[in-house]
């Protein structure tokens, strides 16, 4: 048991303490999920501290068989692209918690408890090794977050949830099947010896096999991303989602797609991967300009945030296929921004509904007169998510943009778009919500930020300024990573070709001496 | 050794001390910190200048931290002074500090005195981030830095929603041109594998002639941006809603010239590249007549201005285009000078006149404002090039290069000299000569207005002898061939900046009817102008609606509600559908469930004994 | 030993097919009776009739084969009725308490 079984333990263990409380406690609940989510917190800094850069691979491994047959391990372990990741996870699930405590009276013991259990899934899909592991934690994050957005959500909130869930599912459950199809294949579900396996050659993928596989992983990523044309369910999903489920949705979830891109995709199925680069890109740049474009005539809050998050998240696909070290980077480093400076956006659009209980930008007006503070922690953080330089956004979109200009400037030129784009509908909605008269309705309900409030917002914003100023102090392990990841993901066609074809009906067991050798190679220099 | 990020540090503390602490500070303190921080950073700036020793060869550079790394990127937090820096850090923190103290006077009695401060010495801290920079990424973040101070500044009084869509158009026309030199950006960056200036700059000549036509290019697309120049100035004379000292800082004397800055500083890019320096010299050329024609209909005196600060900028990109960089610099020194002036007279004048801006309704002033009027004076002596003004030299310099390159730009230059000469002077004499035409009593501003004024008048004046820009320069640039007949080309220059205030003096001191026949005379024409050509209304009409309405009817509708929400409904419609049809054979009567089971067996007994025939 | 397997042997006279054709007539009985009777009671002997029609040819091929393992599951089947009946007879009798019917047209409340 080591510091990383206990950062993804204690989510779980809070969860299960907040379930067997009394209703009736509602604010020892709140005070312990809170204490919990802060002590998972204060525990994954240990994980930044104990990490030592200059190690490719995985580090706080702990692998244990977890059922014997098939043999499913519980293999965790983080390295430099997953230890951010985890830290925005433990890192914004306080604040997420914080920033409901007076939002939620209904029901908070479930709420409270729903938001440990997304806690601990999402540190869980971020720290797996074992892909069915991996499974398992993705699909539980799906459960929590299904009943935050049915059961506290707004008006629409049970089509909403429903069509998050079955969006999510479809994805996934192809996902499944390539993941049990590789089982099948290699014998094993970890992802280091899968990884050892397909680079040898001794999965003895075809060509056609890899382009399916890595399409259905790809499929349940995209969707999750999401990527157009997958994106339909998000805006639904956020405008119902109740502000502690947006935040976490928008900050996190999303990132499990672009993760799972880095993670499987790449490496896993190099060639497919490189071959089919074009059009996912052609689809993020779609993405970007039209997410950037609709999200420019949304009447509603919420919704404008959610459309510029597919324009975003376009953004980091674009840096994972443009198959560079700085566009990579670029677009792991834009996942951790997009999580701090869109969650703070979701979060203060969430502070201007608790007042004035409205979405609508046209109800807002003025608000600048009576809530300064408000107002401009908000223009940071619209500055923030329009990649103002010295903020954290333009460092993360700029070297993505560079990595795909290495690799394509014709791309560059059409994602380039994007950023005027996003400064048109986030200013235009700036102006309108905090611009120009106060409107009576604004004039009494709209107060500044109370000192809860400010709790939730200043670490936010401290990290966009620290992440937009000195990237330094999280890049190194990202590009170390990034860097073994890019190696994999070489296209080795003439190494599958040189390694001895078996015919059809060979019983997988042939395959695997040398499998499990390889990879206990392959794992020896991990450590 | 001097220590170079205190100059844009002293500043950034005092926007940090008045934006959090200002609004329980009284204003004694808000006007020490905000101006005091910028007095210190001049300070600084002048004991370089004064001690630095020989720049041209040992140009300083400071790196302090590596901001962005990733694999052979490097891009580190550098600040790099060479004389080109040093002179526009004199210009930025010199005119910064006659700005602010001005300020304290006109901002006096404003709501959100301590608001205004902040945002001006952020931007100062960005302007000398831009200045101060010494690779392309940190240029770039001084550049988009004094676009945001530029929308809060503009957008200042934002219970004002024309003053908040200024501030909002600025921003995004400005991201047009960002757009440009991004792209600019990236493309050094794969081909140099650098943003650095002096690795750049040492490697450029190796390049490409297309490679560098293309960077060049889209440089000069950021700048026009940046500087207003065709077609991007749009943003330019709608900023005129900031206050006044907004004005003369950043849109007239610092932030405007940053492409220019920008441009001279690529000189070896753009040397490189003779189409992109030939597409610099027209777009300058074609945004100074152009911009100028505009500017002789305007009544808002600031307007007057705004289009003359758009037009001189075409004169500088002119002397970039033509060659004659050290001149294009020299320009942005005199005309910061100069353009500061008019613009914080202008405020005098408004502030006299109890905030009006149309110049109808002034006249007369100089009977109640003699040290505005004085000062003015020199301001339009100095614009319109009268020699031995400041103004004279840095635009002599540039139309003698122009005819260097190409005599016909000459003539269009001279042109607009005497255009400029007209309707400054116009300016001049419908706001000074004549009756009193406005409401109320007009006074004389404060001494705390009045003191920067004057020194802004000496400089007017002797600023193109006390910078010889040319000559501080000397070395960085190709020198500029000699043109003959120079002496000739002095006096037509001359001729025409005269011309222009003579006639202006006839049309609106002499002869006051005259104007208002030639514009009915023109009647069209003369509204076409009048309405800056239309050029918004074109933009609105072919960018900004179908962006919007094609956005929000066929992407938001059609395509996101429609097609694709549709078929993602539509398979979940189709899905309950055929459970309903399912749903049948699911009774919930367990006997019902049995009787399947049983049909089922029989069913496969007989296919079993069917089987069996066949194999048989 | 071997004589008494032998002994065994020579009781097999009746064919194996024999006791295959009662255990499917008992089986079908069973299988009428329960898609067609009402009566719960009569229902869940049926099904008893059922689980005895498989026993009975368990029991039939593990003489065929020699081989225990069908006695072992007759066994099985025998305790798991025997529960099943303990079970079951005490739902027919809680539901006959409350309802005062052992239709089973009748008891359908748990659907919808």
């Amino acid at each position: 048991m080591n510091l990383l079984d206990l950062v993804i333990a204690l989510p779980a263990l809070g969860f299960v303490l907040a379930l067997l409380m009394p209703r009736t406690q509602e604010n020892a609940i709140k005070m312990l999920a809170l204490g919990v989510s802060l002590a998972t917190f204060v525990l994954s800094l240990g994980l930044v501290n104990g990490f030592q850069s200059g190690q490719t691979g995985q580090q706080f491994v702990t692998d244990n068989i977890w059922i014997a047959s098939p043999e499913i391990h519980w293999h965790v372990g983080i390295d430099g692209l997953s230890l951010w990741l985890v830290i925005l996870s433990t890192f914004l699930t306080p604040i997420a918690i914080l920033l409901s405590w007076k939002a939620i009276h209904d029901r908070a013991k479930e709420f409270f408890a729903f938001v440990l259990l997304l806690e601990f899934g999402l540190v869980g899909v971020f720290a797996a090794w074992d892909l069915f592991l991996f499974y398992v934690f993705w699909e539980v994050v799906l459960v929590p977050m299904y009943f935050l957005i049915g059961i506290w959500g707004h008006d629409r909130r049970i089509y909403a949830a429903v069509k998050f869930f079955l969006y999510t599912m479809a994805g996934s459950v192809l996902m499944l099947a390539g993941i049990i199809f590789i089982y099948l294949r290699v014998g094993t579900f970890d992802y280091v010896q899968i990884l050892a396996a397909i680079s040898s050659g001794h999965a003895m993928l075809t060509h056609t096999e890899e382009t399916l596989l890595f399409l259905a992983f790809f499929l349940a990523f995209a969707i999750k991303v999401p990527l157009f044309p997958l994106h339909t369910w998000l805006p639904d999903a956020h405008v119902e989602a109740p502000t502690a489920g947006s935040v976490m949705l928008a900050s996190v979830m999303l990132k499990m797609g672009t993760y799972g891109l880095v993670r499987f995709c790449l490496p896993m199925f190099p060639t497919a991967a490189r071959e089919n680069a074009s059009w996912i890109v052609a689809l993020a740049i779609i993405g970007i300009v039209y997410g950037g474009l609709v999200a420019l005539v949304q009447p509603n809050m919420k919704k404008l945030v959610a459309y510029s998050s597919v324009s975003h998240l376009g953004f980091v696909v674009l840096g994972i296929f443009s198959f560079t070290q700085i566009g990579l980077d670029g677009a792991v480093y834009q996942m951790l921004n997009h999580g701090i400076s869109t969650g703070a956006l979701f979060l203060l659009v969430g502070f201007l509904y608790e007042r004035r209980h409205s979405l609508a930008i046209a109800d807002f007006g003025g608000v600048a007169t009576v809530a300064p503070w408000l107002s401009i922690m908000f223009l940071v953080t619209t500055l923030a998510s329009i990649g103002l330089p010295t903020l954290n956004n333009f460092v993360g979109e700029f070297m993505v943009l560079q990595g795909s200009a290495q690799a394509n400037f014709s791309w560059t030129v059409f994602a380039s778009l994007g950023v005027i784009i996003s400064a048109c509908y986030m200013l235009w909605m700036y102006q309108r919500v905090f611009f120009g008269e106060t409107n009576e309705e604004v004039k009494h309900h709209v107060p500044d930020l109370s000192l809860r409030e400010w709790a939730c917002v200043i670490p936010l914003v401290v990290m966009m300024v620290w992440m937009g100023m000195y990237s330094q102090s999280f890049l190194p392990v990202v590009s170390e990573a990034n860097a073994k990841i890019l190696d994999q993901s070489k296209m080795n066609v003439p190494l599958r070709v040189a390694a001895p074809r078996m015919t059809e009906h060979a019983p997988p067991d042939l395959s695997r001496p040398p499998v499990t050798a390889a990879a206990a190679g392959g794992r020896a220099d991990a450590r | 050794m001097q220590n170079l990020w205190l100059i844009p540090a002293l500043p950034f503390l005092g926007f940090l001390i008045n934006g959090i602490l200002g609004k329980k500070l009284p204003k004694m303190v808000i006007n020490a910190v905000a101006v005091g921080s910028v007095v210190l950073s001049f300070l600084l700036v002048l004991n370089i200048w004064s001690s630095g020793g020989d720049l041209a060869a040992n140009p300083i550079h400071q790196h302090y931290f590596t901001w962005i790394q990733s694999g052979e990127i490097n891009i580190g937090w550098d600040y790099a002074v060479d004389k080109l820096t040093l002179i526009m850090l004199m210009v930025v923190t010199g005119i910064g500090s006659l700005i602010h103290v001005y300020a304290t006077g006109y901002m006096a009695h404003e709501e959100g005195y301590y608001r205004f401060f902040a945002y001006l010495n952020l931007f100062m801290f960005f302007m000398l981030n831009l200045v101060l920079g010494g690779n392309y990424l940190l240029l770039f973040v001084g550049w988009e830095g004094v676009g945001l101070c530029s929308y809060l500044l503009i957008g200042f009084y934002f219970v004002k929603k024309s003053a908040s869509t200024a501030g909002n158009k600025a921003f995004i026309v400005n991201r047009i041109g960002d757009f440009g030199f991004s792209l600019a950006m990236f493309l050094i960056v794969v081909n140099f594998g650098t943003l650095d200036f002096t690795k750049v700059f040492a490697a450029a000549p190796g390049k490409s002639t297309e490679t560098l036509t293309a960077i060049a290019l889209l440089l000069l697309l950021g700048a026009t941006g940046k500087s207003a120049q065709i077609p991007l100035y749009v943003w330019l004379p709608d900023a005129m809603e900031g206050p006044t000292p907004v004005s003369a800082l950043i849109h007239a004397a610092t932030m405007v010239t940053a492409g220019v800055y920008m441009c001279t500083r690529s000189a070896v890019i753009f040397t490189h590249a003779p189409i992109a320096m030939d597409t610099v010299a027209i777009v300058g050329l074609a945004t100074a007549v152009f911009a100028a024609t505009i500017g002789l209909t305007q009544y808002d005196i600031k307007k007057v201005f705004a289009y003359s600060t758009v037009s001189q900028l075409g004169y500088m990109f002119l002397g970039v285009g033509v060659g004659a960089f050290s001149a294009g610099v020299w320009h942005l020194v005199t005309h910061a000078f100069f353009k500061a002036l008019l613009f914080l007279g202008a405020g005098s004048v408004i502030h006299a006149c109890h905030h009006e801006q149309d110049m109808r309704h002034m006249g007369g002033l100089r009977k109640y404002t003699p040290v505005t009027m004085a000062v003015l004076a020199c301001a339009s002596l100095a614009i319109a090039g009268v020699p031995g003004t400041s103004g004279f030299f840095s635009k002599d310099a540039i139309l003698t290069a122009a005819y260097g390159h190409a005599p016909w730009m000459f003539w269009v230059g001279v042109v607009t000299a005497g255009m400029t000469a007209f309707y400054v002077w116009r300016a001049f004499w419908m706001t000074f000569w004549g009756e009193y035409r406005g409401h109320g009593h007009p006074h004389e501003s404060p001494w705390s207005m009045l003191a920067p004024l004057v020194v802004l008048a000496f400089l007017s004046i002797a600023g193109g002898f006390l910078f010889n820009v040319p000559k501080i320069l000397e070395g960085m640039f190709p020198a500029a061939e000699e043109v003959p007949g120079e002496s000739m080309l002095m006096g037509i220059s001359i001729a025409a900046g005269l011309a222009g205030i003579a006639i202006s003096y006839y049309m609106y001191v002499v002869n006051p009817k005259l104007p208002q026949r030639i514009s009915d005379g023109l009647g069209g024409i003369y509204r076409l102008v009048y309405d800056k050509y239309r050029i918004d209304e074109l933009y609105d009409a072919t960018v900004v609606n179908p962006v919007i309405t094609g956005s929000r009817s066929l992407l938001w509708k059609v395509m996101d509600q429609g097609v694709i929400d549709g078929a993602v409904n539509g398979v979940g419609s189709e899905a309950q559908l055929a459970g309903g049809w399912l749903k049948m054979l699911q009774s919930g009567n367990i006997r019902s469930y049995a009787t399947w089971v049983v049909l089922g067996a029989v069913c496969l007994l007989i296919l079993i004994g069917v089987a069996e025939g066949v194999t048989r | 030993m071997a004589e008494a397997m032998q002994s065994i042997n020579l009781q097999a006279g009746v064919p194996i097919s024999w006791y295959l054709v009662l255990s499917a007539v008992l089986f079908s009985l069973g299988v009428a009776g329960f898609l067609f009777r009402k009566s719960i009671i009569t229902v869940f002997m049926c099904i008893e009739l059922m689980l005895n029609a498989v026993n009975l040819s368990f029991v039939a091929f593990a003489n065929q084969h020699k081989q225990v393992s069908g006695h072992i599951f007759t066994f099985f089947v025998m305790v798991v009725a025997a529960a099943e009946a303990a079970v079951g007879l005490a739902i027919i009798l809680t539901v006959f308490k409350n309802r005062e019917t052992l239709n089973i047209d009748e008891i359908n409340s748990l659907k919808n």
